[in-house]
């Protein structure tokens, strides 16, 4: 079980949405978090500072909740390694193959009505929760 | 300046994923079991970071140029494609087995959980991979 915390998740979605419109206004750009990941991996084009800057920005993050709240930021990872090296593979080769993520498809493409991006969300939703139903409820 | 302008934003859309709590594992792979341990509050963050991004993307692109680029860069392809659902599917199955899409993962690999650690490269590479498939298709 976890809690559910409507307020919290909320407030943070609305300052995930702050930031893609932050980076729309600042560089024309869609904040898609596979996106710029992949543009720090080789071949680089068009620069690398901006991927960098937004991966460490990120990778900052917790520390800087932790430092603002005083309380430790909460998370429970699967240590079966195995199964996080494949969820990582599928998640890296999907994203990109299917040019986008949860932020990319999920909040840019949604907020700016794409057709393709609520395909692509309505499809990793249900290819989610039909994993989790079979992880948890038929093989579990 | 790229540079830190991206680094700001990053911190920000991070601050907002833990704030949320989408960067627990646990709560994402609960709101996709929808048959067991509910936990309803990832669509607060999705709705969130939507309405924010929806009105935000409307004042922004009213304007004739971002504020540090010469032109907006928006995703122009209207068809649904194999690739896209493909790519949805299996970025959403690896959602699914892990609990992490790109964000998140990158913004709590500091925090050291081993599973994170595993996660992170393997995504990595199969961006790698990906990237490197869809060129040889003469794309991007």
């Amino acid at each position: 079980m976890t809690e559910f915390t409507p307020i919290a998740s909320l407030i943070g979605g609305a300052l995930i949405g702050l930031a893609a419109v932050l980076l729309m206004l600042m560089q024309g750009r869609i904040a898609g978090i596979s996106g710029i990941a992949s543009r720090l991996l080789p071949p680089w084009r068009g620069g690398i500072a901006g991927p960098l800057g937004f991966v460490l920005g990120l990778a900052a993050a917790p520390f800087a909740v932790m430092l603002a709240t005083g309380a430790p930021v909460r998370q429970a990872v699967s240590s079966n390694l195995a199964l996080m090296v494949a969820a990582g593979l599928l998640v890296g080769f999907g994203s990109v193959w299917g040019n986008g993520c949860t932020s990319g498809h999920g909040v840019c493409g949604i907020a700016r009505l794409s057709r393709r991006s609520l395909v692509a969300t309505a499809v990793f939703m249900a290819a989610g929760i039909a994993t989790v139903f079979l992880v948890r409820h038929v093989w579990g | 300046m790229t540079f830190l302008i991206n680094l700001a934003i990053g911190l920000l859309l991070g601050t907002g994923l833990v704030v949320s709590g989408m960067s627990d594992p646990a709560k994402v792979l609960n709101f996709l079991d929808i048959a067991g341990t509910w936990d309803p509050s990832l669509a607060f963050v999705m709705g969130g970071a939507v309405i924010v991004a929806f009105l935000g993307f409307r004042l922004v692109l009213g304007r004739p140029a971002p504020v540090f680029s010469d032109a907006f860069q928006l995703p122009q392809r209207k068809d649904i494609d194999a690739r896209l659902v493909l790519g949805a599917a299996l970025f959403g199955i690896g959602w699914g087995l892990g609990g992490l899409c790109p964000g998140p993962a990158l913004a709590t690999v500091g925090l050291g959980a081993p599973g994170v650690l595993a996660f992170v490269p393997s995504m990595l590479a199969g961006m790698w991979v990906a990237r490197r498939l869809a060129d040889g298709q003469g794309d991007r």
